[in-house]
């Protein structure tokens, strides 16, 4: 299960905080959250701190996001990844592609 | 850093080695092309590794000798004497620069540098005069598959990657069908390793059509592993219905990939960025394929071909290659399951294994104070707790030796090249055969083994075989026999350097040893005594010095190294027959069974593999320092006398009965105590000099106890009856504790 939280910071400013599996399972439900928060503001950032599963459908979600703010100009940012987050990426030698600091929480 | 050049040298030295070997029994004539294709790999690793942690000059050089290996390996070269010399002194030579490295230089010797020099040119020469060998070898060798000759030369360059390449584009529907990508590609993982893995999303559309349950990604990966092609498309066989794959084994031409990059749909451009990046291919090699390949296209526009035939030619390269493939894949399969059958072992720091024999010593003297703590309390379940444990510690001991154990075989091996060398220096024909090169010993011992066996295998071929004429005379074969062989025999290891050569004239020696002063005129000495006066100092019966053996280290030499192991030496010869050097060695130097013993208080050990029978002592059984043995006369010694000790001897003396290098003798003490197992400690550099004393032990109550020599004692037992004519003066003052009875 996921839960979207939109925190009200500025407009143009929001972090999203992803919670639970990115899986195929909720993959639609993802996306729809996904593209919501890239609409409603300019930059976004995204909070992976608490995913306990990623899988392939789960990664093409934030590849498809990545693009789709390059495509709307604005700004899309992973904040936090959780270890199971940053392996998928890590494995998937896409470090690089979303150009974001990695930071691993300690308790984990 | 230090580390990895260490690392980086040992492993490149056993690459030496087998490149060594290969190359020897290609010498043989092993005309299999796996030999070949070993010692290319071998010398491809060396070069790869080299590179890696940037020491150029041995990059630079192994190069070159791997380039004449391809050469052969191709049969664009033949294989000659004088090729394998050559590619042999190259061996030696990276030899010399792997020394350097670890004496910690990473420069180049300019003396090194100016012999690696001569050789390169000669490697050079040898490489570069291949045509007219090439149409030789295509004259007379047609045994080569034609297509696959052709096929690996028509194909021009090779990519220098030693990688698979694997690209993969996955079926849209694969996620939906619950087949997880990610875990495929982990499953590689357990083939190999992957080097690179590039990720391409181009396939995935904007945000609005993408379908978040299909999958859209491809995959270019290059994975380093001694797999199979069929191995790894195994590992996709659950989706290959569903999957676009490729996969172009290590070394593949460039058209390959070029051919790859044309078939695949993404831009071309983009996707030899990718192979770049997986270091399939360099960047000069991308640009002079696809300058070609443009070239191509322009000349069969010209000549108005339709241009597709540049594709017809890849699918007809590809029609042919999967018999390169399949090849390829058999051999690379045998390369895996032996890297399999060496993965299981684990490289241990030296140090670390006998701090840990150390501390099993230390458990072993622990547990034998426990063990006498608990029989004092008299405690029966104290008693039972403490010999299950010594049960432990014992098997412990057993297997923590066990890690120490090496074969014996590596040693023997660096012999084939010796007595190659050898052979030709003194311009004999010989072989040299080797059995029970698996028999296990100390690895301490097996490091100071080589040099006294080198010195005998070395005397054998020099002074031992005879030159070809003079054995052609006698009726022999021409071809001269050097054997080495090892087995265990009693608790001991024996190593045996056997030659068929003319055997050692008694006669000779005696005179010899007359003229040296070592015997006396009128001695009386069986021969086998009188063969064995070559071990004793100042004994060299070379008629003429040669630049092999008799350079001044002489068979005394051999006999106190091999002393310095607790172990014999002995000769066995008929003359014109050959002789037979029988080296007999302890299995390991650390700890021993000992048979306890003690006089007034103190407790003295005796080897127990040198203890014959135990018996109370009857006077009217002895006469002087002899005692008839049910009608054997052995010399024996007093330990109360011997070592000086005060007070009275009790009623009752024991005599046991040793024997040693073929001698028996008796030793007298007060009382027997029973086995005892010892861990074996030096004596201080003071007591160097105690003849008679081979080292000390602990005992469970704290107490030390003296190891007693038995060589030394059944000597001094046998002279001490003759004092007045001492036989020989044996300088073997060495803590020789164990030796086997003959």
């Amino acid at each position: 299960m996921s839960e979207f939280t939109a925190q009200p910071n500025t407009d143009s400013f929001r972090r999203m905080v992803l919670e639970g599996t990115m899986t195929i399972y909720n993959a639609a439900e993802i996306k729809a959250q996904l593209l919501g928060g890239l609409q409603s503001a300019s930059i976004l950032e995204i909070d992976l701190s608490h995913i306990s599963e990623m899988d392939t459908a789960g990664f093409q979600l934030l590849v498809m996001a990545k693009r789709e703010s390059q495509r709307l100009g604005r700004t899309m940012r992973i904040v936090a990844h959780s270890p199971e987050a940053h392996e998928v990426i890590d494995f998937y030698n896409m470090d690089a592609f979303f150009g974001d600091p990695v930071l691993i929480p300690a308790d984990h | 850093m230090e580390e990895l050049f260490s690392v980086f040298a040992q492993e490149a030295r056993e690459q030496l080695t087998a490149m060594e070997d290969g190359l020897l029994r290609m010498e043989q004539g092993d005309q299999d092309s796996d030999t070949i294709n070993s010692i290319f790999r071998s010398a491809h690793t060396i070069k790869g590794a080299s590179g890696v942690v940037e020491l150029q000059h041995i990059e630079k050089f192994t190069h070159i000798l791997e380039n004449l290996l391809d050469k052969l390996r191709n049969g664009e070269i033949l294989l000659s004497n004088e090729l394998i010399t050559a590619l042999l002194e190259g061996c030696d030579h990276i030899g010399a620069m792997l020394d350097r490295v670890d004496q910690g230089y990473m420069d180049e010797d300019p003396t090194i540098a100016a012999a690696g020099e001569i050789t390169a040119a000669r490697l050079h020469a040898l490489t570069d005069g291949t045509e007219t060998a090439e149409e030789a070898e295509e004259e007379t060798a047609g045994m080569l598959e034609p297509s696959i000759g052709t096929v690996e030369r028509s194909g021009g360059e090779s990519s220098g990657s030693d990688c698979w390449h694997i690209s993969i584009r996955f079926g849209r529907d694969v996620l939906k069908m619950g087949m997880e990508p990610l875990a495929f590609l982990r499953y590689l993982l357990n083939l190999g390793e992957i080097v690179h893995l590039t990720t391409l999303t181009d396939a995935m559309p904007h945000a609005e059509e993408m379908d978040p349950e299909c999958c859209y990604l491809s995959f270019a990966i290059a994975l380093r592993s001694h797999a199979s092609k069929e191995q790894i498309e195994n590992v996709f066989s659950f989706c290959r219905d569903e999957c676009d794959l490729h996969i172009l084994p290590p070394n593949s031409r460039i058209s390959d990939y070029l051919d790859l990059i044309e078939r695949l749909p993404e831009e071309n451009m983009r996707l030899g960025e990718i192979l770049i990046k997986s270091g399939a291919l360099t960047q000069e090699e991308l640009d002079e394929g696809l300058r070609r390949q443009t070239a191509a296209a322009k000349i069969a526009e010209v000549t108005d071909q339709n241009i597709p035939a540049l594709g017809e030619i890849f699918v007809d390269n590809k029609m042919v290659q999967p018999e390169i493939v399949e090849a390829a894949a058999i051999k690379q399969k045998q390369v895996a399951e032996k890297k399999t059958s060496e993965s299981r072992l684990i490289r241990v720091q030296a140090d670390k294994l006998d701090q840990l024999i150390d501390l099993v010593g230390e458990l072993v003297i622990a547990g034998a104070s426990a063990n006498l703590l608990a029989q004092k309390s008299g405690r029966s379940n104290l008693v039972e707790a403490t010999s299950v444990l010594s049960r432990l510690v014992e098997d412990i001991r057993d297997s923590a030796l066990q890690l120490r154990m090496v074969q014996i075989g590596e040693t023997f091996n660096r012999f084939n090249r010796v007595v190659r060398d050898t052979a030709k220096e003194l311009g004999k024909d010989i072989d040299l055969i080797i059995t029970g090169a698996e028999t296990e010993l100390d690895k301490s011992v097996v490091e100071k083994i080589g040099d006294p066996l080198m010195h005998l295998v070395r005397n054998a071929m020099d002074h031992g075989i005879e030159p070809a004429n003079v054995r052609e005379a006698a009726g022999k074969p021409a071809k001269g026999r050097v054997e080495l062989n090892a087995f265990h025999d009693s608790g001991s290891i024996v190593i045996e350097v056997v030659d068929d050569g003319g055997g050692l004239n008694a006669e000779r020696i005696q005179a010899k040893a007359i003229e040296r002063g070592i015997i006396q005129p009128g001695q009386v000495l069986s021969e086998q005594e009188i063969c064995n006066l070559i071990f004793e100092a100042g004994f060299s019966t070379a008629d003429k010095v040669s630049n092999l053996s008799g350079r001044g280290v002489g068979m005394d030499v051999v006999k106190r190294n091999i002393q310095a192991l607790r172990g014999t030496v002995e000769v066995q010869t008929r003359l014109g027959v050959g002789s037979r050097f029988i080296i007999r060695l302890p299995l390991t130097l650390a700890i021993i069974d000992g048979f306890l013993t003690a006089v007034d208080n103190a407790a003295y050990v005796i080897p127990l593999s040198n203890v014959v029978e135990c018996l109370e002592l009857q006077e009217d059984t002895t006469r002087g320092h002899m005692i008839n043995l049910r009608g054997e006369v052995l010399p024996f010694i007093r330990l109360r006398e011997f070592f000086d000790v005060e007070g009275t001897p009790p009623k009752r003396e024991n005599i046991v009965v040793i024997s040693a290098g073929g001698h028996k003798a008796g030793i007298v003490v007060d009382q027997l105590l029973g086995e005892f197992q010892t861990v074996i400690k030096p004596l201080g550099n003071l007591f160097k000099h105690l003849r008679g004393i081979g080292g000390s032990t602990i005992l469970g109550s704290g107490e030390v106890a003296l190891i007693l020599d038995v060589q030394a004692l059944t000597q001094l037992a046998s002279q001490s009856e003759d004092r007045r004519h001492p036989i020989i003066t044996h300088a073997s003052s060495h803590p020789a504790t164990e030796a086997e009875t003959r």
